[in-house]
């Protein structure tokens, strides 16, 4: 078993402080609920009286739903309240803000309960809640839909041509700023520029000219979305549900329903898995209407596993063209990309972060990047860790491997080349901070793995590069010291894996106390100031900052208490490590704390804009079997810039994760359409994520340079790592089998076939 | 309707007698009927894991049983792992290796690490990683959660057999 690694890369000017708490890997603090089955996820919840829902959904990927008779469901006894879009507002166009990506309301609500049409097999189109959970399914068999039955569009070089059905009457496309004249499915396009392409590749020795396509992959948490309403009868509205934010499920029901937000409150309950695709709410409204439907009692709905993967967010497929040129010393000269993303049913891909992703790792004087969101009959996507980046990466950094190969040079050292770095700008305008591209490189090229040697037939190893943003934003937190000297801290963020102590260990760093003294709850919506969702690597960032605040608060407060009861001024007073000194006096937090003359507490929020962007870097190795097509994964590293890893074993645990995510869409994932639009692999059988025969361990090196924007220098490290998989497969493919896959999922049948054609594939040896 | 059907088992070494549908899968009966939410639905048919119990000393998948069929016979969920001691050597592992992070997936990975080391003391990576091989994690790339494994044999090895 190999050994994951740290590596500090603090520069001179860079102190490295000494830390007590941060970098140190506590027991978690909802550890032992998570171990013994207690924690409470939403679909754990019961309450008096409570009703189970379920949700009828079209059978078509394209109709027009003529008439909808929900008599005989109404009529079966036991079924309390039978809903359709008819029950919900019909709403004007408005964009409304999900914090990772946004949607047009009007769809939303569309998407949540379909209004004139479906525009995907599994919309919704009714509900029903019952005693049971059998007799509510039993009551949706019931309801008569009549349906006009539209053919069917399936992808995007389809739904872009012009005499394609057309999903959406009221779309026109925003054509660089410009309205179209007529409906279209291409929601977008938009476009970024820097220098002057043309010149670039006037400049160029070598051309690169590839185009690869990418199928709709899902974000595959273990728990299905669930929600359970109780509509009061004062119009009080309580949810409880799984999600990345509370907030954001608030101000969405708040705006669907077209409620004031004061009447909800939601709760947050422990959440299985999200990636991306618990930001956006799908059952939150049903499960209200109906409980306001059944006098007011409480209805809980729970998803089915084929239902998640047929109605809830998988990620864009996507085709994009990539042409990259560079001069015979290997610097890039010019690089150009065409990206036509899957919207799905609805407007909102993430195209525009896949332009940024794209080239985002190197600096290129002359870049241009088109982008295309298409709406396309299936189901309206979702965000996706990194989202929209880990397709434009696989575009990129083959195409960049090509060029290495042409040109004789290694790929680690082609990257330090043309590696970004601080101040460097890119063609969608943004200007990089203190950033640890190069530093990942450089460990990737260091690490014992790039020189072990890699000997047998069928075998070859891979690099890739990555890139993600991250984010900041808005968070809330509270924390108050209790006559125990320990400290309660109540924040905002959903923890989906591990922030609770993520945050704790910070306020614990600010007080000198070990991270067991703090604490951490997880608030609803009425408990704490408005904090966004656990997306963007935001949460150990963002909230943490919040949280850092808080101890600074805390900690002057205790100071003057202190100088109080010492009778000097509070400058003279020090507190370092949770000891209050001055002159020979001394004490600990815990004998002060039950002295204090009045409760001790603060509150601190934050709107983080100093989010420090993240590189990564992968390696390889794996072997092809060339009769079925098998890839096997021998060895992975990945060379991550984390900024300063507070909580370092989750902070593996993202980049590992991340990683086997990555290999799943890279070797197998993909959603199977049959030619009516149909979803043909709604299961975990049919649609194949990596279980833990398909992987090896997963070395990880985290390469520490500090975010500026944050006192400990957090960045956030969830999302790049799902980026540089597939890319890294194919390179290493290519190398054990001499094939250039240009399609995601390399799934055995593909890499056979591409073998079996390799006549127009030669590799080209230097 | 169909009527009940009146159900005896042990579970968790205790004596349990409940009302059961004859098509409540005992997922559901364990989880809306029982209270033990401890078992998780991930998929209902058999590819997850999440919803993992030992029935009779095999390790199933509760959505595949049902109710009806653990008459007279004895169950244990992952509310039944950790003994009066504390937690099970399994469990205190994969808190000290961060062998979770959503922790939905979490139950069904214990207990199906726990009927592995009732037949298999001492597994090998491989042999660990063909066993869990039923049960879908998607937060942690498995690594941590096989090295947990691993080293729970370890200390279940050291630890005499009457204090486990």
């Amino acid at each position: 078993m190999t050994a994951n690694l740290r590596v500090e890369q603090t520069s001179a000017e860079e102190q490295k402080p000494a830390y007590r708490v941060i970098g140190t890997t506590p027991i978690r603090h909802d550890g032992t609920d998570k171990v013994t089955g207690r924690a409470l996820y939403g679909a754990d919840i019961r309450l008096p009286g409570m009703l189970y829902g379920a949700v009828l959904r079209s059978p078509h990927a394209h109709a027009r739903i003529k008439s909808i008779d929900t008599s005989q469901a109404e009529a079966l006894p036991g079924v309390r309240a039978v809903v359709t879009s008819a029950d919900l507002p019909d709403l004007e166009s408005k964009i409304a803000e999900l914090g990772e990506g946004s949607i047009n309301q009007r769809y939303q609500s569309c998407n949540i309960l379909a209004r004139d049409k479906v525009l995907y097999f599994g919309h919704p189109v009714a509900a029903v809640a019952a005693a049971d959970p059998h007799l509510a399914e039993e009551a949706l068999a019931l309801i008569q839909v009549d349906y006009d039955v539209l053919p069917p569009v399936l992808d995007v070089n389809q739904a872009m041509q012009a005499d394609a059905p057309i999903l959406l009457e009221d779309l026109y496309t925003d054509e660089l700023g410009k309205k179209s004249e007529h409906p279209s499915n291409i929601a977008s396009h938009s476009q970024t520029r820097l220098g002057d392409i043309e010149k670039g590749f006037a400049e160029a020795a070598v051309i690169v000219e590839r185009e690869f396509t990418t199928s709709m992959v899902h974000q595959g948490y273990i728990e299905p979305q669930n929600a359970t309403a109780l509509y009061n009868q004062d119009g009080q509205l309580t949810i409880w549900c799984s999600t990345q934010g509370a907030f954001g499920v608030r101000d969405q029901v708040a705006s669907i329903l077209q409620i004031p937000i004061s009447k909800i409150r939601v709760v947050p309950m422990e959440i299985g898995g999200g990636f991306g695709g618990k930001i956006g709410i799908y059952l939150e409204p049903i499960a209200a209407l109906l409980s306001r439907r059944s006098g007011h009692r409480p209805v809980k709905m729970s998803m089915k596993r084929s239902d998640v993967f047929a109605a809830t967010g998988p990620t864009s497929g996507s085709t994009i063209r990539v042409k990259m040129g560079a001069d015979q010393q290997g610097r890039i000269t010019a690089a150009q990309a065409v990206l036509a993303y899957e919207a799905g049913a609805y407007p909102g891909s993430f195209v525009g972060a896949g332009m940024g992703v794209i080239f985002a790792p190197y600096r290129i004087e002359h870049v241009r990047t088109d982008g295309y969101d298409v709406v396309v009959n299936k189901p309206r996507t979702a965000a996706y860790r990194a989202p929209g980046g880990t397709n434009a990466a696989f575009a990129c950094e083959v195409v960049i491997d090509e060029l290495c190969e042409k040109l004789g040079i290694d790929p680690i050292e082609f990257r330090l080349l043309n590696g970004v770095r601080q101040g460097d700008r890119r063609a969608d305008g943004v200007v990089y901070d203190r950033i640890g591209c190069l530093e990942t490189l450089q460990a990737a090229r260091e690490h014992p793995h790039y020189r072990a040697p890699l000997e047998g037939p069928f075998r070859g190893r891979g690099v890739a590069s990555g890139y993600w943003g991250n984010y900041g934003g808005m968070s809330s937190a509270s924390a108050s010291i209790n006559p125990d000297g320990t400290i309660s801290l109540v924040e905002g963020s959903v923890d989906i894996g591990g922030t609770r102590t993520s945050l704790a260990m910070q306020l614990a760093e600010g007080l000198g106390v070990p991270a067991e003294a703090v604490r951490p709850v997880v608030a609803d919506t009425d408990q704490v100031g408005y904090t966004e969702g656990t997306y963007g690597s935001r949460t150990t960032f963002a909230t943490g900052l919040a949280v850092y605040e808080l101890s600074q608060i805390l900690k002057n407060k205790l100071v003057e208490h202190a100088a109080r009861l010492w009778e000097v001024e509070p400058d003279q007073v020090n507190f370092a490590e949770g000891i209050f000194t001055c002159a020979d006096k001394q004490m600990t937090l815990q004998d002060f704390a039950p002295q204090l003359p009045e409760p001790v507490v603060a509150s601190a929020a934050v709107h983080a804009t100093k989010w420090g962007a993240s590189f990564a870097t992968h390696i390889v190795d794996v072997e092809v079997d060339p009769e079925t097509g098998k890839v096997t994964i021998l060895r992975y590293t990945a060379c991550q810039d984390v900024g300063k890893a507070v909580y370092p074993n989750y902070v593996e645990g993202q980049i590992q994760g991340g990683v086997a995510q990555g290999v799943g869409w890279g070797l197998n994932e993909e959603y199977l359409y049959d030619e009516k639009g149909r979803l043909v692999n709604a299961s975990w059988l049919d649609y194949r994520m990596p279980v833990s025969l398909d992987l090896p361990m997963i070395d990880t090196v985290l390469v520490e340079v500090p975010n500026p924007g944050h006192p400990y220098g957090v960045r956030g490290v969830g999302e790049v790592p799902i980026v540089p998989p597939p890319a890294a497969l194919a390179n290493a493919i290519y190398r054990a089998v001499g094939v250039r896959m240009n399609v995601l999922p390399m799934s055995p049948g593909r890499i056979v076939a591409a073998i079996q054609s390799r006549a127009v594939h030669v590799p080209e040896k230097d | 309707m169909s009527k009940k059907v009146l159900i005896q088992a042990t579970i968790n070494g205790e004596e349990v007698e409940f009302l059961a549908e004859p098509r409540q899968s005992l997922l559901e009966v364990l989880r809306e009927g029982l209270s033990l939410t401890g078992a998780k639905e991930g998929c209902n048919n058999g590819n997850c894991g999440a919803c993992n119990v030992i029935l009779d000393g095999a390790l199933v998948n509760s959505c595949l049983v049902l109710a009806v069929e653990i008459q007279g016979r004895s169950l244990t969920t992952i509310e039944g792992i950790a003994g009066p001691q504390g937690l099970h050597p399994i469990q205190q592992k994969f808190l000290e290796h961060a062998a979770l992070q959503c922790g939905y997936c979490t139950p069904g990975f214990i207990v199906a690490a726990k009927a592995l080391f009732d037949q298999n003391p001492n597994p090998t990576e491989q042999e660990v990683r063909y066993w869990l091989a039923g049960n879908l994690c998607r937060c942690t790339g498995y690594d941590k959660i096989v090295r947990a494994v691993l080293d729970a044999a370890q200390a279940i090895g050291k630890i005499p057999v009457e204090e486990i």
